[in-house]
């Protein structure tokens, strides 16, 4: 059937076969690889991306129940060379090794820091608790997120000195 | 790579047209509306329906609405509203506890409670939630509404009344004054299904517990709703030996079996031994003012 997906602020019309799931859809139809796949059974998380401003996993839905919604994938995040604060934060804390799961990490994060500028670690911590880390990265993952609401986008670029650790 | 069977989709613009859908389709027809229950079943191929009707249209279904002495919750709630609902933290402290630990803040923006309760499966959460609180489901056919109890409404595991060309479209949830409702849960990590889990619900009158409401989780079929536990507590002044008891029976009531989550033993002790916390946790609830509840850490 025929749908009609916005994605990254663009409509996007293609055809499809109603089973087919909306990670394949982004990563196969619309060449946005930066959207992982890892264990497509909702566990792991990878694929999250945003469908109406808040985090879903990809895998676990459908590309036709996605028609006539925004999605946001990371690479929407950067606004052309200006990266994201939530980006950034994970460059100067290491918030990735393998980087396997920092696509769907730091769409969780923006969500999170959309509806909450100041969170806590807690909650930082329970927004991340849908998605793995196979490197066991969580501590700095965090940290990214926190230096994140530190730098706020309208700060206007990076103002902490890179490196910093709190 | 897992895909699910070839299967048609129909995006339902009104519960009247959905209910059209699910009459014309029949048996082959199933509701999606989260779908983080059926997609996964559809994926593994233990479910293949031919027709998927989506309901994530049907704004009517997303409520939380009080009226009179009853809070009633459309089909189409996700997790996540029931969790920052003020309302619901206020009179049901038992569906903030469960929410907190069901699945994954990604899960929870999709999946509803009506999807919950319909998938029917023994560990689920809300279940034993809506068992414990003696909850009502509203059921709409081509005939209109049904009003049946949790009791009846669950089946037997992955069976509901809801019966072909109908759909649940409300949960109705009591509001009792001097209630009080607790539920405690055991998962191998963040997200999981229960190890085992029990939720209660009671009124206290006069210092003795009445209405009481006792639903565990994954320790087989049939403990939705305890009635031997509940039985035991109610016209019960709350004890330390009450609570013992009720772990007891709770523990002697269910059928857990051996899988990779715990022994069947490991299970049968949890019963216990979570019946007794939540009953703790219920009673010293229900003689707070309502809403401090929402205070506690």
């Amino acid at each position: 059937m025929r749908i009609t997906v916005n994605v990254n602020g663009d409509d996007h019309t293609r055809e499809v076969e109603p089973r087919h799931l909306l990670v394949r859809f982004l990563r196969d139809d619309l060449e946005l690889t930066g959207t992982h796949w890892g264990c497509d059974t909702s566990n792991c998380g990878t694929c999250v991306v945003l469908m109406d401003g808040e985090p879903v996993k990809s895998c676990t839905v459908l590309a036709v129940m996605a028609a006539g919604h925004e999605i946001r994938t990371v690479e929407d995040l950067a606004d052309g060379d200006q990266l994201d604060p939530v980006q950034q934060g994970f460059i100067e804390q290491h918030g990735l090794q393998c980087g396997f799961c920092t696509p769907g990490m730091m769409l969780t994060g923006r969500a999170l820091l959309d509806r909450n500028p100041d969170p806590s670690e807690q909650e930082i911590r329970e927004a991340i608790s849908g998605q793995l880390c196979r490197c066991t990265g969580y501590l700095n993952i965090v940290k990214s997120i926190q230096w994140a609401a530190r730098n706020r986008a309208e700060a206007d670029g990076v103002t902490e000195t890179a490196g910093s650790q709190t | 790579m897992q895909v699910p069977a070839s299967f048609d989709y129909q995006r339902a613009e009104s519960v009247d047209e959905a209910l059209e859908l699910l009459r014309r389709y029949g048996e082959e027809a199933r509701v999606v509306a989260g779908g983080h229950s059926l997609l996964p079943m559809m994926k593994l191929r233990l479910a293949a329906p031919e027709v998927l009707v989506d309901i994530n249209d049907l704004h009517e279904l997303d409520h939380i609405v009080l009226v009179g002495d009853e809070l009633r919750v459309g089909a189409l709630t996700r997790h996540r509203t029931l969790l920052e609902s003020e309302l619901v933290g206020r009179y049901f402290p038992i569906v903030h506890d469960a929410e907190k630990v069901i699945a994954d803040p990604p899960v929870r923006n999709r999946g509803t409670i009506g999807g919950s309760l319909c998938q029917a499966d023994p560990s689920e959460d809300l279940s034993a939630v809506c068992g414990a609180l003696h909850a009502h489901a509203v059921i709409r056919g081509a005939g209109g509404e049904r009003i049946v109890s949790m009791a009846d409404f669950h089946q037997g595991p992955y069976e509901t009344a809801v019966g072909v060309g109908e759909m649940l479209t409300e949960v109705r949830l009591p509001v009792l004054p001097g209630a009080g409702s607790a539920y405690e849960k055991v998962e191998r990590k963040a997200g999981d299904w229960a190890v085992a889990a029990a939720g209660v619900a009671l009124t206290l009158r006069e210092g003795r517990i009445a209405d009481a409401g006792v639903g565990l989780a994954a320790v087989g079929a049939g403990a939705l709703n305890l009635h031997a536990v509940q039985t035991l507590l109610n016209g019960s002044e709350p004890s330390e030996a009450l609570y013992e008891e009720a772990g007891r029976v709770a523990s002697d009531s269910c059928s857990p079996v051996t899988d990779g989550r715990g022994s069947a033993e490991y299970k049968r002790h949890l019963a216990g031994e979570l019946t007794r916390r939540a009953l703790r946790r219920a009673v010293a609830r229900a003689g707070r003012p309502i809403g401090s509840t929402a205070r506690e850490a």
